[in-house]
């Protein structure tokens, strides 16, 4: 028997997801992995077998059941807890079938549309903050983790007067720097003043996504204040870092940059392309198959962990041509970066909103833009869950 | 070309909204999505086939003007 391998971190460039996944790929789609705990489990690489197993309600999305395929400092592999309230990434229907129809409504095509005139207000500062203040200077800090931060405030209500201490909570949550007790006290504070943002009638502060749904009657309100963390939580890392590290790689792809510039026409392709090509939920997405299910000719057991790769699927070259290559000519549908099936990113049409004002924006204040640091040293976040760069140090 | 949905299924994901607001919209209550015309014009064909193949729990059903007799 030969050795079972753990899932690959190792990257060799700042774009291409580990070179394993493309090997495991093509020569065995389903194979077995280990996870940090010695579990032995599976890691499913083709696009179209991802596509597949994400459709099949056969396999569990509840947390109690989950296995990151990595470990991370602090976090114990196995979540083996139930779903918090208002989770509903960790459910399965028809807990979660509740809990999405009541989201969705708030997060329709038609309403993300909308936000578009907040996103540029919000932009537009960002970047006279950043002119005034002049390069080098940090991206991440100035720009990529403020527009999600301040457009997740939009969203859920939070008012003007409360950002700046919504925002420090939130930094602590996702601070590196920050010990698990500072983590935790500050996750009890954004809960406790979620749970204000959501209370009914005069008692609330603000009319926001939060107050909404206690207007609708059909969540509690520690049902609304998870759905609250939730939405930062899932919302923050990923666009920002979708933000940062679509940065780069325009840099660093200066024909596409090019292309963007000439025909703006192209954005809406160019961000669709960004998602494939980046895959910011590198170590995939968890499911379990809470019966014993044959799979592909494989049997996976009751409660063997299944890491479904995003990065892997979307460079499958059965569905993308070339699909190392970033295009913003190619075609971009069925990438799987928003995942597949019926917990597909809730936040997704507002991520393609804020991306599609941000970076065009951002390049039009600054069209001299420039990485004020050689690539090699810009840091990278390759053993974090979301995929991302630490610091973007940039000129113009 | 012949459309129909299964509400049922439909997780309010909005891709099909987005990319064909000519066609298909959503319900303000629970996002699911709505029909607005079962007999694209030509032009959106292309348009509402890719939609239908985004769509991440297969609730958009496309057929051929031909098979709606069945
Ligand atoms: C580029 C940014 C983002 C990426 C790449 C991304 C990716 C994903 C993926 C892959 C999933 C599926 C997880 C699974 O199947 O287990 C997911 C689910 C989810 N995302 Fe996002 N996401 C992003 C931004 C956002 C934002 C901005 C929000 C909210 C404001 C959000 C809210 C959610 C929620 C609530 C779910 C769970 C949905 C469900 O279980 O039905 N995401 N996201
Ligand atoms: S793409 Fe599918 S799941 Fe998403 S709103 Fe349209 S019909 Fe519903």
């Amino acid at each position: 028997m030969t050795a079972i391998d753990t899932h690959p971190t190792v990257r060799q460039n700042p774009f291409d997801p580990p070179a394993e996944l493309a090997k495991y790929r093509a020569d065995e789609p389903v194979r077995r992995m280990r996870y940090p705990d010695g579990h032995v489990g599976w890691l499913v690489t083709s696009h179209a077998l991802a596509r597949k197993l994400l459709a099949d309600q056969r396999f569990s999305a509840r947390s109690e059941f989950k296995r990151a395929p990595v470990s991370r400092p602090g976090a114990d592999p196995f979540y083996g807890a139930p779903a918090l309230p208002g989770w509903l990434v960790d459910m399965d229907a028809p807990e979660h079938t509740r809990l999405r129809q009541q989201l969705a409504g708030k997060f329709t095509a038609r309403r993300m549309r909308e936000m578009r005139p907040q996103i540029e207000r919000i932009v537009e500062d960002l970047l006279d903050a950043m002119a005034e203040r002049g390069g080098p200077l940090d991206l991440v800090e100035s720009f990529a983790l403020p527009v999600p931060s301040l457009m997740i405030c939009e969203l859920l209500g939070v008012p003007y007067s409360e950002r700046a201490e919504f925002q420090r909570n939130s930094e602590i949550l996702f601070s590196l720097n920050a010990t698990a007790a500072e983590a935790s006290e500050a996750m009890d504070r954004l809960y406790g003043f979620l749970r204000g943002l959501a209370a009914s009638g005069s008692t609330r502060t603000a009319d926001g996504l939060l107050a909404m749904l206690a207007d609708d009657g059909t969540l509690d309100a520690e049902e609304i204040a998870g759905v609250g963390v939730l939405l930062l939580t899932a919302g923050h890392e990923s666009t920002s870092s979708s933000l940062s590290l679509s940065t780069l790689a325009l840099l660093a792809h200066p024909e596409q940059l090019a292309l963007l510039r000439e025909d703006p026409s192209i954005t809406d392709n160019a961000v669709e392309e960004l998602l494939r090509y980046l895959s910011v939920f590198h170590f995939g997405v968890p499911r379990t198959p809470l019966e014993d299910v044959e799979f592909e000719g494989h049997l996976f057991r009751t409660g063997e962990s299944i890491t479904v790769s995003i990065p892997a699927a979307n460079r499958d070259p059965g569905w993308f041509e070339d699909p190392d290559r970033l295009d913003f000519t190619r075609k971009t549908a069925g990438h799987m970066a928003f995942g597949f099936g019926i917990h597909q990113c809730l936040g997704q049409n507002l991520v393609r909103m804020e991306m599609r004002t941000a970076l065009p924006m951002l390049f039009r204040r600054f069209p001299t833009l420039a990485l004020a640091v050689p690539p090699e040293e810009v840091p990278l976040a390759t053993d974090m869950s979301v995929y991302g760069v630490h610091r973007l140090p940039v000129t113009w | 070309m012949h459309l129909s949905i299964e509400p049922d299924a439909c997780v309010g994901s909005g891709q099909c909204a987005l990319a064909v607001p000519e066609i298909f919209d959503q319900d303000d209550e629970d996002g699911t999505v709505v029909l607005l015309d079962e007999q694209p014009p030509q032009d959106l064909h292309e348009a509402v086939h890719e939609a239908a193949g985004l769509c991440p729990v297969q609730a958009i059903l496309v057929a051929a003007a031909d098979d709606t007799a069945r």
